[in-house]
């Protein structure tokens, strides 16, 4: 399976190795940053690469590249999904996953790297479970460990690799016993021109916040569970339950976690809130093209669009941008030729504008089409699928 | 670096005490000195009496290994510490080791007896961790000692000290190959370990060490099955993959009936379903003991129940949050499952291209090889294949290339037009990959190829180079299909040559050129003589087919271009490459006849203007499903080291008997003692088994985490001994059992009847049609309600009813065993008829919790399933046959006498019409049982009461023979039962049908809390007409109907309502008995007015009830009241 494990910062340095079998000269990099530097962009490296003796396995995150060796057959994916898991735990960890972080911890980044592999294979990934063996470092523990002398490695086994609910660990007590669950939603959609929807979904996530002391078995249902049109869950929800009931049965992991990611099906139109005016020409006579964006609300149900911001990718030709914004601020990227528009918030009084002029390289050929326009907001409290209002929390057993 | 510095900074105070160390070092030749006294300090603090020290100087010990220093030479002043007691230092000192000891072999034999001594330590965890560094150095003189270790651990009491030994054997095998043969028993015994924990690792051993060993599965397939859903993901990736390999060996291609279907036309032949059906009972009654070959040889294919269990394990694994456990079951599905079936996955992978971009580039690649063979699969998810500007390109080209495979006659349209926006983005690689997909579009329909072609033409006047000549190479595919018709655009390429430098474009144009130079005979040898011209500063692939086109030309118009092509030919002969310098000699001497030139010449022409086959433009990922999909072998397209080849179906199942597993005795007990028995260990069965789900293992959650160890332990000696009881039982107690069954079935002759009826009606049914599912399901139900007011009765009884049923169970076990492999069939039914009859053993046990339906339906799940890995599984669903919604009732449409062999049936399936809220979804089964295809089958002339509408069903084009085929329609039933009348057309006949609803499945169920309910009931009846929202009838209950269990069922199943937990609010974790007379709640809303439809059904003593409905649809009400009345008390 997994034979080693090197990070490799946006720079191409190798900052940290792992091998959990003999060990691989960090050379086998080199067929990488060959690859790298053919694809340009970091997101272009294809993730699977071969080189005469290794498969190399890579993902980008955080811009950092964490890059693993393989010697034999493996499904990718699996390869794939654990990286992701360890990007996962050094971000819960130490709440970042940068260079920066894993260097100041790097002892704490091998020893967990230790306890998720042995010989390749996963052994704990689940970050509870993790959690007892090395304990994530805080101020105050490591003030007390050095007045101590007390370790950050836990000496038993945690309870959670030993039972079928590897998740949660036993023992938790809390006084105050509480739940929450945010569902965020989010549309996905593309525009064409003339701001009809050429595609739109909406994926929601339900990300929950559980602490209550021992072993709480909760339920979960919803208003309308039938406009669901695809779910995954997190490992505690009980498959069975659900298909034949529509009913959300868990027993919660300890803290945060994503609780269900859902799909809503799109033939029920989506309402995208907010519209677009834009134009944006380029003069076939002198280097010079004109730009003029307008936002305004469509449908919002009365809620207040925030963070708004408009991403775009110029032709290569644009040189530079010279634009008054009605609101907000704009930047513009000579290097990436990415102008961004930050709004904030949408005044529907009062829509905000951006235009001016853009000017393009001398000599170079008119751009053939516009740029695409990428478009981000969010809005507080409210659910566009109308759908995942929970109606009922049954906490059925607490042992405490 | 800042380590480094640091460790300098220090070394002045360090150096003097230092300084003897390295004369003992044997290694230290003196040359390294420097790094030596570098690590002086280090070497100091560890030698220290203080912990925090050793730690210290081990923290930036690691940290170096981490950053890939060579910290070697510590190696003996680290290995001094591996008896710490400090655990953080010890388990530092075991990194070190782990990293080292490859290199330093002689001294890491220090620390063996350390880890020896670790082994036998009482804290597993310790336990664990010696083996772990033990078996992680690779040192090869250990190894009798690592094998000792792993076997003993093999057998240790703490599940997780046996993962870790599962771990340790592909270690120990990579360091020494010759163990294979003591490692793979170790394996076997660590396969029939029951944990959860355990077997993802022990699979993943087998997998590294002896792939080959199929045979070590067999006894634990079911139980591999089984507790699938329990283990950890990674183990489930493994796992699932193993299986995907051992069911392609043991059972049958689910698809090779396709062939094979004339037989299934016979049926038309007799008179009616019900003749077919008694006739076969008949059969069934005659000799059910013997084999029917007969009856083997019309049924070409059933579908091994086994195969079955791991299709329906799988399958809820669909909706993991783990990307790599999806597509494991996405391969399985896709090279194990039946046609009709795979579609499942195909919304879980479009789920994953939601996730990181590396996620999707795999995925896609998977999807891509998948589309060609299943296009349908993917259609109604076209649009989640739309490109976003901020895809990267490779996840762009993928993505195109799937567009390009789902493209049909009827989406090409759209397709294209979503092209026309590609070909103007930024990223030209992208842009170059679209003119590709175009031409490959055109390629495969043939509608569209001309205005695909006249869009690639106006490419030709892009302003960037790169578009033009991508789309010069794509035309030039196209045109060679049909060259007559496209003179004109030839000519204008012609033109082109002046403008375009891309060599691979100019080379397709002198070659279209060349090729058709009849069509265009004016201009092409005025381009020969511009490409004379410039001959010396072309790129080779260019200097080619100028050589080529001169020869053709020389050939078809000898007079005009004989000159330049001498010229060009010379020009070659003196080229720098050789490959055109052989060219110009080759066609000189082919050409220009000369007296030394052979036969050949006289062939030139043909040889030269032979006509071409039109390329096939063909998709890269075709063929590529030869490997295990989701593979990295798949990925690259090549064959990765220790890749295990898919094998191909066999043509005759192996013996399925292999996978039989002796039945644990308490199936068969029969004395209610041992009843008890097995109660008390159920707890710990289904923690260490897992096969129950999360749910149970939850409930004993408390006791496994402070008594696992000794409880896994006692598991396993417990079922060992009942392993062996059973065997013994089962063979020797065949022959008593059965007679004393037969007694018993004289005694109780009218209470069996109902049993043999579904029986048998559910084995004509398998026989007829494997996949017939829904209507399976339907006789599902049917025998599973008969079944159960069996058992009530019998519960009722008196003991001596109790060891009946038991000798039931026992005598389908029996039965099943004795003759497995002739009959599956068989096998089917009498699992079923187990199944069952443990759902009544549920049915004893007096204590249903407060939440009874779910709670109850989930005990009995588990018991089925529990049965299932240890026995003979089956076809169904067991959440499905249980959960009452499912328990669908389908009513005939069209009989296949009146259809001429087409027959229609049509259930409500109870699911939401996604399309339209307000409809109700109607699932329609489509069997043609003609010899002949049926084509176009379609609805027309819609006949409606006014109001009521009408979603139809998508025509289907093509049923074949022998073929059955579902579809789904809605219908906005206003609320009223009328029926909707139709013609359901084929190609050559008219249908009219009709559909009428039942009252029940005009409602969906909503989840109200009991308080809820009374609000709304409180509500209702203070309406404005006071009292008319409310009906109520008393009425007698039936005498198999008075328990909870199957009140609940048969009101659910009588009307789409779902059940109002009572008392959801109490605490549940003792099942408390229920109150003396339970009042059961149902709620529901109207379909199409969401009205509310309230139902309470309070019992009362001696059977005696009162049915209560709330609705303001007094319509509704009035004959809900009958529907429920009717089934409560038939």
């Amino acid at each position: 399976m997994i034979h080693s494990l090197f990070l490799i910062n946006h720079s191409g340095d190798i900052f940290l190795e792992k091998h959990w079998k003999s060990v691989i000269s960090r050379s086998v990099c080199d067929y990488f940053f060959e690859a790298k530097e053919k694809a340009v962009d970091p997101e272009n490296v294809p993730p699977v690469l071969q080189t005469p003796h290794h498969y190399l396995i890579t993902i980008y995150r955080d811009k950092l590249f964490f890059l693993s060796v393989i010697q034999t057959e493996v499904p990718p994916l699996f390869v794939i999904e654990f990286l992701h898991r360890v990007a996962d735990t050094i971000q819960d960890y130490f709440g970042d996953c940068s260079e920066s972080v894993i260097k100041d911890n790097v002892v704490t980044v091998y020893e967990l790297l230790e306890e998720m592999l042995d010989n390749g294979f996963p052994l704990a990934t689940e970050s509870n479970v993790l959690k007892e063996m090395i304990r994530p470092p805080t101020i105050l523990r490591s003030v007390v460990n050095t007045l101590t002398g007390g370790s950050n490695v836990g000496d038993t086994l945690p309870t959670g690799q030993l039972s079928n609910i590897p998740w949660r660990r036993a023992g938790v007590k809390y006084t105050n016993n509480e739940a929450y669950f945010d569902v965020i939603e989010e549309i996905d959609a593309i525009l064409d021109k003339s701001g009809t929807t050429v595609f739109a979904e909406i994926q929601g996530v339900i990300e929950a916040c559980v602490r209550l002391s021992g072993m709480p078995d909760l339920t979960l249902s919803f208003m309308n569970p039938r406009l669901f049109d695809d779910v995954s869950f997190h490992p505690c929800v009980r498959f069975k339950r659900w298909e034949s009931e529509r009913i959300l049965s868990f027993i919660p992991p300890d803290g945060n976690f994503t609780l269900m990611n859902y799909h809503v099906s799109s033939q029920n139109l989506v309402a995208i809130p907010v519209y677009v005016k834009q134009s944006i020409s380029f003069f076939e006579m002198g280097p010079c093209g004109r730009l003029d964006i307008t936002i305004g609300p469509k449908q919002t149900m009365g809620k207040t669009v925030e963070a708004l911001m408009v991403t775009i990718h110029m032709p290569k030709a644009v040189l530079s941008a010279n634009l008054t914004p009605t609101q907000g601020n704009y930047t513009y990227d000579l290097a990436t030729k990415v102008l961004v528009w930050d709004i904030g918030k949408l005044n529907p009084q009062k829509l905000p504008n951006l235009r001016g002029s853009l000017s393009l390289q001398a000599g170079a050929p008119k751009p053939e089409d516009n740029p695409s326009l990428n478009i981000d907001l969010k809005i507080q409290q409210l659910a566009i699928s109308g759908t995942p209002c929970m109606v009922a929390l049954t906490v059925e057993r607490i042992f405490s | 670096m800042s380590a480094n510095s640091a460790f300098n900074d220090e070394k002045g105070g360090s150096s003097s005490v230092g300084e003897p160390e390295y004369g003992h070092d044997p290694a230290s030749g003196g040359i390294f000195s420097s790094d030596y006294k570098r690590h002086d300090d280090l070497k100091e603090m560890l030698d220290s009496n203080k912990d925090s020290l050793k730690l210290e100087a081990m923290k930036r010990i690691v940290a170096m290994i981490a950053r890939g220093k060579n910290t070697s030479d510590l190696f003996p002043a680290v290995v001094k510490n591996v008896a710490c007691k400090n655990i953080e230092v010890k388990k530092l000192v075991y990194v070190y080791l782990v990293r080292y000891a490859e290199e330093q072999q002689d001294l890491a034999l220090l620390s063996i007896s350390t880890f020896q001594r670790g082994l036998k330590d009482p804290n597993q965890l310790i336990r664990a961790s010696a083996l772990r560094v033990l078996s992680s150095i690779r040192v090869t003189i250990i190894v009798p000692i690592m094998m000792l270790a792993i076997k003993e651990a093999a057998s240790d009491m703490s599940p997780y000290v046996r993962k870790t030994a599962a771990h340790a054997i592909p270690k120990l095998y990579s360091l020494d190959p010759e163990q294979k043969d003591q490692l793979i028993e170790v394996i076997e015994k660590l396969l029939a370990d029951k944990t959860t924990l355990v077997a993802g690792s022990v699979v993943m051993a087998f997998e590294e060490v002896c792939p080959e060993r199929i045979d070590l599965i067999h006894k634990n397939y079911r139980k591999l099955c089984n507790l699938l859903i329990d283990v950890e993901e990674w183990g489930q990736v493994v796992i699932i993959n193993m299986l995907t390999r051992y069911a392609r060996t043991q059972f049958l291609n689910p698809n090779m009936n396709e062939s094979l279907l004339e037989e299934g036309s016979d049926k038309t032949f007799y008179g009616s379903d019900e003749d077919e059906e008694e006739e076969e009972e008949e059969e069934e009654e005659k000799d059910k003991k013997a084999e029917a070959p007969a009856m083997a040889k019309r049924k070409p294919y059933v579908m091994d129940p086994d195969h079955r269990l791991l299709l329906r394990n799988t399958k809820p694994l669909l909706q993991s949050r783990n990307a790599a456990v999806v597509m494991a079951v996405a391969q399985l599905y896709f090279h194990l499952a039946p046609k009709a079936e795979v579609g499942v996955i195909a919304k879980a992978l479009v789920r994953l291209l939601r996730s990181h971009s590396e996620v999707q580039y795999v995925v896609l690649q998977n999807v891509a090889t998948m589309s060609i063979k299943r296009r349908g699969m993917f259609e109604p998810y076209l649009k989640s294949f739309y490109i976003r500007s901020t895809d990267p390109t490779q996840i762009k080209v993928l993505k195109l290339e799937v567009l390009t495979n789902l493209a049909n006659e009827t989406n090409i349209s759209t397709i294209l037009r979503e092209f026309q926006t590609y070909i103007k983005s930024m990223d030209k690689d992208f842009v170059a990959a679209t003119i590709q997909a175009i031409g490959r579009c055109a390629t495969n329909i043939g509608e569209v190829r001309d205005t695909c072609l006249n869009g690639l033409v106006q490419l030709l006047s892009n302003r960037d180079e790169l578009v033009v000549a991508e789309s010069v190479v794509v035309i030039k595919k196209l045109l060679q299909m049909q060259p007559e018709k496209h003179s004109d655009i030839i000519k204008h390429m012609a033109k082109l040559t002046d403008n375009i430098q891309v060599p691979m474009a100019r080379a397709s144009i002198l070659w279209l050129i060349g090729e058709y130079c009849e069509h265009v005979p004016k201009i092409a040898p005025d381009v020969l003589r511009k490409m004379a011209k410039s001959f010396t500063n072309e790129e080779d692939i260019v200097k080619l087919q100028i050589i080529n086109l001169a020869a053709k030309l020389y050939l078809t118009n000898s007079k005009q271009t004989k000159l330049l092509t001498q010229y060009v030919l010379n020009l070659a002969k003196y080229d720098q490459n050789y490959d055109i310098r052989d060219r110009a000699r080759f066609i000189r001497q082919l050409i220009v006849p000369t007296e030394k030139s052979g036969a050949l010449s006289k062939y030139a022409k043909k040889l030269f203007l032979a006509l071409k086959p039109a390329p096939v433009l063909e998709s890269p990922f075709k063929d590529r499903d030869h490997f295990q999909l989701g593979s990295l072998s798949h990925l690259l397209n090549a064959k990765a080291g220790g890749y295990q080849e898919l094998p191909d179906w066999p043509e005759a199942a192996p013996d399925p008997s292999v996978r039989n597993v002796e039945v644990p005795e308490w199936t068969k007990c029969s004395s209610r003692e041992k009843r008890k028995e097995k109660k008390v260990e159920k707890p710990f069965y289904s923690d260490s088994e897992g096969e129950s789900g999360p749910t149970e293992s939850a409930d004993s959650e408390s006791d496994s985490a402070s008594s696992s160890e000794s409880g896994s332990g006692i598991e396993e000696s417990g079922s060992g001994s009942e392993s062996e009881e059973s065997e013994e039982g089962s063979e020797s107690e065949e022959e008593e059992e059965e007679e004393k069954e037969k007694d018993k079935k004289k005694k109780k002759k009218e209470l069996k009847k109902p049993v043999q009826e579904s029986e048998s009606e559910q084995s004509s049914e398998e026989e007829r049609k494997h996949e017939r599912k829904s209507k399976q399901r339907k006789s599902e139900s049917e025998s599973e309600s008969d079944e159960e007011e069996e058992s009530e009765s019998e519960s009722s009884q008196s003991e001596s009813e109790d060891s009946e049923s038991e000798a039931e169970v026992k005598k389908k076990k029996k039965a099943a065993e004795s003759k497995p492999s002739s009959k599956p069939v068989k096998k089917d039914n009498k699992k079923e008829k187990k199944e069952m009859s443990l759902l009544d053993l549920d049915d004893f046990e007096p204590a249903p919790s407060p939440q009874a339906t779910p709670v109850n339906a989930f005990l009995s799940n588990s018991l089925a399933t529990d049965l299932e890995g240890l026995s003979l599984s089956d076809a169904v669903l067991s959440p499905a046959t249980i959960s009452p919604s499912s328990a669908l009732k389908s009513y005939e449409m069209l009989h296949r006498i009146t259809g001429e062999g087409l027959s229609v049936e049509y259930c409500f399936s109870r699911q939401p019409f996604s399309p339209d809220a307000n409809m109700v979804a109607v699932q329609m089964q489509f069997t043609n049982n003609a010899t002949s295809d049926t084509k176009n089958l379609h609805m027309e002339d819609v006949k409606l009461q006014s109001g009521m509408r009408v979603k139809e069903f998508p025509e289907i084009e093509l049923l074949p023979a022998g073929e059955m085929v579902t579809a789904v329609m809605g219908i906005d039933f206003c609320d009223s039962t009328q029926a909707a009348n139709f013609q359901l057309c084929t190609h050559t006949r008219k249908f009219f049908v009709s559909i009428q609803p039942p009252v029940g499945e005009l409602m969906r169920p909503i989840f109200l809390t009991e308080n809820e309910f009374k609000k709304e009931q409180e509500k209702l009846l203070l309406g404005q007409l006071m009292g008319m929202n409310e009906i109520t009838e008393k009425l007698t209950l039936d005498v198999k109907c008075r328990n909870e269990h199957s009140i609940v069922q048969r009101v659910t199943t009588a009307a789409n309502l779902s059940r109002v937990p009572c008392g959801s609010d109490k605490e549940c974790s003792p099942p408390v008995p229920p109150p003396d007379h339970p009042v059961h709640r149902f709620a529901g809303r109207t379909v199409t007015s969401s009205s509310l439809v309230l139902v309470t059904v309070a019992t009362k003593e001696e059977g005696a009830a009162k049915l209560t409905i709330n609705c303001e649809k007094m319509v509704i009400g009035t004959m809900l009241v009958k529907d429920i009345l009717l089934a409560l008390t038939q």
